[in-house]
């Protein structure tokens, strides 16, 4: 059986199964549906949100960015996970609390104002849509792939499967569906890297073999620190960027992750408060799975790309365009070649491909002495990494199957639910309460689905000219929550000082001052050429556009401050609601009628 | 019913304390050691390179962890020793 009939078969049998788990379980309790959760048990819970959570930019992008940059971008290692301890100790048992089901909802009624809700919507969409770009990058990438095409036209069929998907809808919202789509993801991850680890180190646990010793005693991160440095690249353990801009793209990454609609929500549904903390928890045991094993991934992937282009060694002579056209260990090249994603030229004809940094100054003596003409894998998309791993590490073949429905599931899970908050925020927040209060339910219904296919193109359309890599896209999106929702939140559990007038200038300033940011140096509405800033040389000293949301959220939270300051206090009632809120007792109860 | 507000004012203050405990604990493994006193760390060798380098990619996810679960159990004993645990 040829590789392209396997992964057929494999994401093939994926997505049956999730669609057999959706039948099955919504045969049962039809009720149960809008209240995935409840009930559920916190493991149970966990892992669904786990899965409902890492997209396309965890599980495809992430390990390719920390590989081809090495320590520098362990900000989304640390960013990605350190934002659960802020849900968990800021936010999520006092929503649950709340015990209505939307995080608008929840700041209109806080801040008795239906301008507050309606620009919290507003955030929402455009974080979500942010978001979406980058995940049908990733489903671009996938499908491109696995049907061995173009990944334009894998972005073209990718977005017709997730429409029909989020459609078809429901199955989003089974919490079995995605516990299984949770056990393929961190399967199709795993398999592999315990297979690589196993060749490099001996250790069959990735995260532990990151940390170990190669065949010849040497550790691997000092292995892979030597040949990268042999090739003009930065070392790959040490700090090369801004430490300012490093602390703040973290803190926006945590941030971010707090005040993500869609990840919040899991945690109103939840059967109690106690439930909401250790539920947190188990979400993170779950992500941490694939979190510990990703830097393992991508550091043994760039050692294993480094060595296959330089077969003996760095001062031997390198591969040969021969030996990648004839040789089984490297057909992946070839395969990858026809997505548009990984490109050579053998540029001073000797019939080798030498790989290079031809950037770096110290290395042009080595390569005026060899004759070389500058860097020959001259197209290397960091978003393939994961994915072409097992061909990389010459796999057996169903691995590689595994992990195409593997990053399919991710993917298609998480554009899938952005969807449907998308359209369930512009057709029940935004149109039912606000705009037309009377809308029937089947226009409400024609409404969420007009809106979803609307989200779709102008996520297809911006993805065509992605403002970075999947997960760097992905960072803006949480940028612009960080800046806007949390800081709302925050300030509306722990402070009673906040009032209406004072919450929605902190909105509109945190939201405004980042997005300005973002289109200054990523070019407007994410048009090339339209940026008037690059991120290599930034607006303001180190702060790339990515790591903005951490000052967003800062002027956000001081805008509110000042401005309730000047205008009318707090009414009682609402005090006395917050008050509510911090006491887990009498959880049960609905807080309406205020 | 004022007996009431000051424990709930006590049990207030105890969970804002746990929190910022736990917050400066969050900060240090990851913006400290892994970032900001990465230099300082240098010296203690793990692996082929050095605990800062640790502690940034795998060392503050595992004391995230250690973290959330630790306030989930101590609040919810809190909870209970202030009598606003969920019946």
């Amino acid at each position: 059986m040829d590789q392209f009939t396997l992964n057929l078969l494999f994401v093939g049998a994926s997505f049956a199964l999730y669609i057999g788990i959706a039948i099955w379980a919504r045969a049962g309790s039809t009720s149960e549906f809008y209240a995935a959760g409840r009930g559920v048990h916190p493991v149970t819970n966990g892992m669904a949100t786990a899965a409902d959570w890492m997209s396309a930019a965890s599980f495809i992008s992430m390990a390719g960015l920390i590989a081809f940059t090495g320590y520098d971008n362990s900000s989304f290692l640390m960013g990605w996970t350190g934002g659960y301890v802020l849900l968990a100790l800021l936010l999520a048992p006092y929503l649950r609390k709340f015990g209505k089901f939307t995080v608008s909802e929840f700041i209109g009624d806080r801040f008795y104002s239906k301008t507050a809700r309606m620009v919290a919507v507003i955030c929402l969409l455009v974080a979500s849509i942010t978001y979406v770009i980058g995940q049908m990058q990733g489903v671009g990438i996938a499908f491109g792939r696995f049907l061995e095409i173009d990944a334009f036209w894998g972005l073209l069929i990718g977005a017709c499967v997730v429409f029909a998907y989020a459609v078809f809808g429901g199955m989003k919202g089974v919490t079995y569906t995605q516990v299984a789509q949770y056990c393929v993801l961190i399967t199709a991850y795993t398999i592999p890297a315990v297979f690589i680890s196993l060749q490099l180190t001996g250790n069959p646990i990735p995260a532990l073999g990151l940390f170990g010793s190669t065949e010849s005693g040497e550790p691997l991160l000092a292995k892979l620190n030597q040949i990268v440095t042999d090739l003009g690249f930065a070392e790959y353990t040490a700090a090369h960027g801004s430490t300012i801009n490093m602390v703040l793209f973290t803190l926006s990454l945590m941030i971010g992750t707090a005040g993500l609609p869609h990840v919040i929500m899991r945690f109103f549904t939840v059967p109690k408060v106690s439930d909401a903390r250790w539920s947190a928890g188990w979400t993170l045991v779950f992500i941490a799975l694939l979190y510990l094993t990703a830097p393992a991934v991508g550091a043994m992937a760039r050692l294993n790309i480094s060595e296959l282009m330089w077969p003996n060694g760095t001062d031997a002579p390198a591969v040969s365009v021969e030996q990648i056209e004839s040789d089984p260990e490297y057909a992946w090249m070839a395969t990858w070649q026809k997505t548009g994603l990984l490109g050579w030229e053998d540029k001073n004809g000797d019939g080798l491909i030498q790989y290079y940094n031809d950037k770096n100054a110290d290395l042009q003596a080595k390569a005026e002495a060899n004759g070389w003409q500058g860097n020959e894998l001259t197209n290397f998309n960091h978003d393939i990494l994961v994915l072409a791993n097992p061909e990389i590490a010459s796999l057996p073949g169903w691995v590689i199957g595994l992990v195409a429905a593997g990053g399919l599931a991710a993917a298609l899970s998480t554009a899938a639910g952005l969807l449907l908050a998308i359209s369930s925020a512009v057709s029940h927040d935004l149109l039912k309460g606000q705009l037309t209060p009377n809308m029937s339910e089947k226009n409400e219904l024609m409404a969420a689905r007009i809106s979803m296919a609307a989200a779709i193109v102008v996520a297809v359309l911006l993805g065509l000219n992605p403002p970075g890599f999947a997960a760097q896209t992905v960072a803006l999106a949480f940028g612009l929550a960080a800046a806007s929702i949390f800081p709302a939140l925050m300030m509306g559990i722990f402070s009673t000082r906040i009032n209406n007038v004072g919450a929605v200038a902190g909105m509109v300033a945190g939201l405004v001052v980042t997005l300005l940011y973002i289109f200054l140096h990523k070019g407007w509405f994410f048009i090339p050429d339209t940026n008037s800033f690059t991120d290599a040389d930034p607006l303001l000293g180190p702060i790339k556009s990515t790591s903005f949301g951490a000052i967003g959220a800062a002027v956000n939270f001081a805008v509110a401050y000042v401005v309730s300051g000047m205008t009318k206090e707090t009414p009682q009632e609402i005090k006395d609601l917050v008050e509510s809120v911090r006491i887990p007792r009498g959880a049960g109860t609905a807080v309406e009628g205020h | 019913m004022s007996q009431q507000n000051s424990s709930n004012n006590a049990y207030w203050q105890a969970n804002i304390r746990l929190i910022l405990i736990s917050l400066v604990i969050w900060a240090l493994v990851s913006f400290g050691f892994g970032i900001i006193l990465r230099p300082l760390l240098a010296g203690i060798a793990v692996g082929g390179t050095d605990l800062g380098f640790w502690f940034a990619q795998q060392g503050s996810i595992i004391v995230f962890l250690i973290l959330i679960f630790f306030y989930a159990w101590r609040m919810n004993k809190l909870d209970k020793e202030h009598g606003v645990d969920e019946e």
